[in-house]
This record gives C-alpha cells, sequence and structure tokens, in this order.
C-alpha cells in the first residue's frame, strides 16, 4: 500500500513545496482565504443584528451551523476544490499527459494541486467552532462527540463528492463550466443556512439530491435535540456518512462515464 | 468617439460569441438567487414583517435585481491588464494610438451591454414564478436606473482597473484581487442590503465605492431613492467613477515608467 501511494505523495510535496517558495505572495492568498470566510461568516453576523432567531436557530446555534458547513467545504476545497479546472485541462491538452500515466486519472487530478492557501478559510470556521460548541446547549455523551467529529469529515466527503459530480460534467459541457458551480458553491452557500427556511422542493433538493443538508444542517439538528422541518426528521442527521457514501458512487460512476466520453484534445 | 463606439462594439461582439457560457452562468445566477430570496424573505419575516424599509416582496425583489445584475456589472473578475503586463503584451498596448484605459474601459462596457439581457433576465424571470418581483410601475426609475447601471459598469472597471495595476510591481495579483472581491461582496450589498448593516458598517462601506456597484443602482430601480435623492446617489457614482479614473490613469503613468519588457 505504501509502495502504491509513493507516487501522490511525491506528487503532493512537490506542489506543496512550490506553492510555499513565494512567501509574500503565500500569505497574501492565505490572508484573502481568511478573508473569504469572514465575508461568509459576515452575513450571518448582519442578520443577525436584525433579527433574534432564523429558521429556529438562534445566532449561537446559526454559529455552530456555519461553522460545521464551511469546515467541511473549506477541506474539500482545498483537497479537490481545484478540479474545477478540468476545462482548462481538456482545452489545453493536459489531460491528455495524465491519460498516458499508469496511474488513475481521477487521483492524478486531485493531486495535481493542493490549494494550501485555501487553510485560511478553515482557520475561520475552526475558530467559529470554537466559539459556538461551548455556547450551545449540548447533552454531551459518547454519541455527540463522535458525531461532533465525524459530521464536518463526512460533510468534506459530501463537497468533494460535489466536485468530482461538476468535473465529470465538464466532459461534456466544456464550454458551459459555470453550470456546475450552482451544484457545488451553490449547495455550499445553501448549506450554512437552516433548510426549515426553503420551501419545500428546494429543501429535498438541498438533501435529497444535493446533500447540503446533510452536511450541517441536519447534524446541528441532533447536536441541540431540534424536531426538524417537513421532510427533515432529526434522525437524518445520524444518516450524514451514508449520504457522503451515495454521493460518492454517484460520483466515480459519473467520472468513468465522462473519461470513457472523452475522445482526447487531438494533440 | 467613433474609435470608443468601436470598442463597445467589439467587447460587445467578443461575449456574445460564448452562447452556452452565458446560459450557464444566468442558469448559476438564478440558483443562488433562489437561495438568496429565501435567506432574505426567511430574515424579513423573523424581523416581524418589515427590515429596513424591506418586506418580504421587495426584499425577494432586491436579491434577484443582485443576481441580474453581477454579471453586467462584473464584480468578481477582471484581470486582463494584469495578465498582459506579466506577459509583456502591455508593450502593444502602450504602442498603439489609442489610450490603453478607455480602450479597456469601452471594451468592458460592450461586454456588459451583451450580458445586461442574457444574464438580467432569467433571475427576474425565476423571480417573477417563485417569489414574485415588486417593481415601479412608472417609467422614470427604470429611465434613471439605466443610467445608474452604466456608471456601476464603468466605476466597476475603474476600480478593477486599479487592482491590476498593482501587477507593475507585484508578480502575483491573486492574493489582492481576492481582497477586493472580499470587501466588494460585504459593502457592495452583494449579499445583503447595505441598508441592515449595522451603523459602523453602513459608515465602512459608504468610505468606499462599493455601494455605488449594486446598491446604487438597485435603489433607484426599485424607485427606494426618487427625485433629488435619486439623483444625488447618481451624483455620489459619478463622483467615484471620475475619482477612480484619474487615480487609475496617474499610477498607471508611474507603472509604465518603471516597466521593463524582457525579450523581443
Amino acid at each position: 500500500m505504501a509502495e502504491r501511494l509513493h507516487p501522490y505523495r511525491t506528487l503532493l510535496g512537490s506542489r506543496m513545496r512550490s506553492q510555499t517558495a513565494y512567501r509574500r505572495s503565500f500569505v497574501f492568498d492565505v490572508l484573502g482565504s481568511v478573508g473569504i470566510g469572514l465575508v461568509e461568516f459576515a452575513e450571518v453576523y448582519v442578520i443577525f443584528t436584525n433579527v433574534d432567531m432564523l429558521g429556529e436557530l438562534d445566532f449561537a446555534a446559526a454559529m455552530l451551523l456555519f461553522a460545521l458547513a464551511n469546515l467541511g467545504f473549506s477541506l474539500a476545497d482545498m483537497a479537490v476544490g481545484h478540479v474545477d479546472r478540468l476545462p482548462v485541462y481538456l482545452r489545453e491538452g493536459t489531460l491528455d499527459a495524465f491519460l498516458l500515466r499508469p496511474l488513475p486519472v481521477l487521483a492524478q487530478l486531485i493531486t495535481s494541486d493542493i490549494s494550501l492557501r485555501r487553510l485560511g478559510r478553515t482557520v475561520v470556521a475552526a475558530v467559529v467552532m470554537g466559539i459556538a460548541l461551548p455556547l450551545n446547549d449540548i447533552t454531551w455523551t459518547a454519541a455527540t462527540v463522535v458525531l461532533v467529529v465525524v459530521a464536518p469529515l463526512a460533510a468534506a466527503a459530501i463537497f468533494a463528492a460535489l466536485f468530482v459530480c461538476a468535473a465529470a460534467i465538464q466532459f461534456w459541457l466544456v464550454e458551459g463550466a459555470e453550470f456546475a458551480n450552482a451544484f457545488t458553491y451553490g449547495g455550499a452557500y445553501a448549506s450554512e443556512y437552516p433548510a426549515s427556511i426553503f420551501s419545500l422542493p428546494m429543501r429535498l433538493l438541498f438533501t435529497f439530491v444535493v446533500p447540503a443538508a446533510f452536511a450541517a444542517y441536519l447534524p446541528v439538528l441532533v447536536l441541540l435535540d431540534l424536531p426538524g422541518p417537513a421532510w427533515l426528521p432529526q434522525w437524518l442527521g445520524w444518516c450524514t456518512p451514508a449520504a457522503a457514501a451515495v454521493i460518492w458512487v454517484v460520483a466515480l460512476a459519473g467520472w468513468r462515464a465522462g473519461i470513457r466520453h472523452y475522445t482526447g484534445a487531438g494533440s | 468617439m467613433r474609435l470608443f463606439a468601436a470598442f463597445v462594439a467589439m467587447g460587445f461582439r467578443r461575449w456574445s460569441t460564448y452562447r452556452l457560457a452565458t446560459a450557464a452562468g444566468a442558469f448559476t445566477n438564478t440558483a443562488f438567487g433562489l437561495i438568496k430570496a429565501s435567506i432574505t424573505v426567511a430574515t424579513v419575516g423573523a424581523a416581524g414583517g418589515t427590515l429596513a424599509g424591506y418586506d418580504a416582496a421587495t426584499g425577494a425583489t432586491y436579491a434577484w435585481l443582485v443576481q441580474a445584475l453581477v454579471a453586467p456589472v462584473n464584480v468578481f473578475q477582471w484581470s486582463e491588464l494584469a495578465e498582459r503586463v506579466r506577459d509583456g503584451d502591455v508593450a502593444i498596448d502602450l504602442a498603439r494610438p489609442v489610450d490603453p484605459q478607455l480602450a479597456y474601459l469601452a471594451a468592458f462596457l460592450g461586454r456588459g451591454a451583451y450580458l445586461f439581457l442574457p444574464r438580467g433576465i432569467p433571475p427576474l424571470l425565476a423571480g417573477a414564478l417563485t417569489t414574485g418581483l415588486l417593481l415601479p410601475s412608472t417609467p422614470l426609475p427604470y429611465v434613471i436606473g439605466l443610467v445608474s447601471v452604466m456608471l456601476a459598469v464603468a466605476l466597476s472597471f475603474v476600480c478593477w482597473w486599479l487592482v491590476n495595476l498593482v501587477a507593475f510591481w507585484v508578480v502575483e495579483m491573486r492574493g489582492l484581487a481576492t481582497l477586493y472581491v472580499v470587501a466588494m461582496s460585504v459593502l457592495s450589498g452583494l449579499i445583503v442590503p447595505v441598508h441592515w448593516f449595522p451603523d459602523w458598517m453602513a459608515t465602512l462601506a459608504a468610505c468606499t465605492p462599493f455601494p455605488s456597484l449594486l446598491q446604487a443602482p438597485i435603489d433607484v430601480i426599485m424607485a427606494r431613492a426618487t427625485g433629488v435623492e435619486a439623483l444625488s446617489v447618481l451624483a455620489v457614482q459619478a463622483g467615484w467613477l471620475l475619482g477612480m479614473l484619474l487615480l487609475g490613469r496617474l499610477v498607471f503613468a508611474r507603472g509604465t515608467a518603471t516597466l521593463v519588457v524582457q525579450g523581443g
């Protein structure tokens, strides 16, 4: 196993070194990433300067929701967010070089560029999480502790799978790359808010088609022992890892279909 | 002036080539509009039915208008000049008998003119079908609104021009561009109306050109600002435009004086 992973470790190591080579530029990039995290939080902050509750959540609960959603998304974005550059690789023929190497194309694409600069957003989410956890009235049992640890990781897996789904679509829609943003970034945006504020069709879409509600809202219902809105019972909060597994099956099937559809850039 | 019009037409034609990209962008603007309108309506509801002059219908209309304007105003990205500085191609722009800043401004306006309808109509249509739109029924707000949108597009360009100029001194401008987008997103009214801000944030926003990019044209179109108030909104936009335009000229002149183009 260690032997088989060696090429990926080498690739990742070189990417990390190259990104941190220009210190000042790297620092600016990380600051920019912290800024993005703060802007996302500013939206929640401004809303709660005007209201006490939003979708049955108070500010502390909304912070917990924000933190879980952002931890998951920023980790996924750092690890695989760059797969949305696939249209560029398709246009320029770079992908053809990947196809020639004796390694899976998706694994090569994922390890082609880990974006350390996006760490800033993860830090913001972690800080908000650190503030939100003691502010909320959570009954700490072994199960809830496990959920707090597993939920962000499963959320990261969900968003990563969404990125792979979006990349798979690019094999057909090279020029329409932005179409996929509705599901990746749109899903991430929707996951930061209580699903109860959405109309029923949107709520079902962001739960059972794009599983964004599994990333944060449903686990928060469990942690705060809140009853869910219509069609989203609290117990679904325990199913986040299962949702991640299902969406990964879809993503890998889509990716495989995409690779089979691809006929080369003619280079 | 004829040259300027030719550059506007060129920008229009260039962007009208990417039909699928336009459709994909409109789809994504609409999807985000659905989420944003839901958040806005829920917030207004939680505040007791009205919030800073917005009720559910006008709040949702605000969210949809933002989604209709983000593409033509082009708030998120413009790095053409910075790329040309890095490649050295800017030397070609300098050798041409046209003013680079005005030429790029014209192309930017042409892009906005093309995207105005195909990127603006779908979100508004979705808004009309889902939450409903509450827009004025007299023509005047739309006429002033059109002027305000044009000022916003030009202002967006001169701001991006200044950000791009950093490329003369620093090789990598991505971090700075990100910081610009971050500040713009909060302070322009892109995520929530500026009128919802707590006092300290409203003051901060007023010290920047950002509210002139989205909040200002939408205030005029929705007739939140009418008569003398609408004219003062336009005056603030024009003031920022002129100031940033001149600052951009000064910095560009300084930048080209230090420019060293390799090879060739």
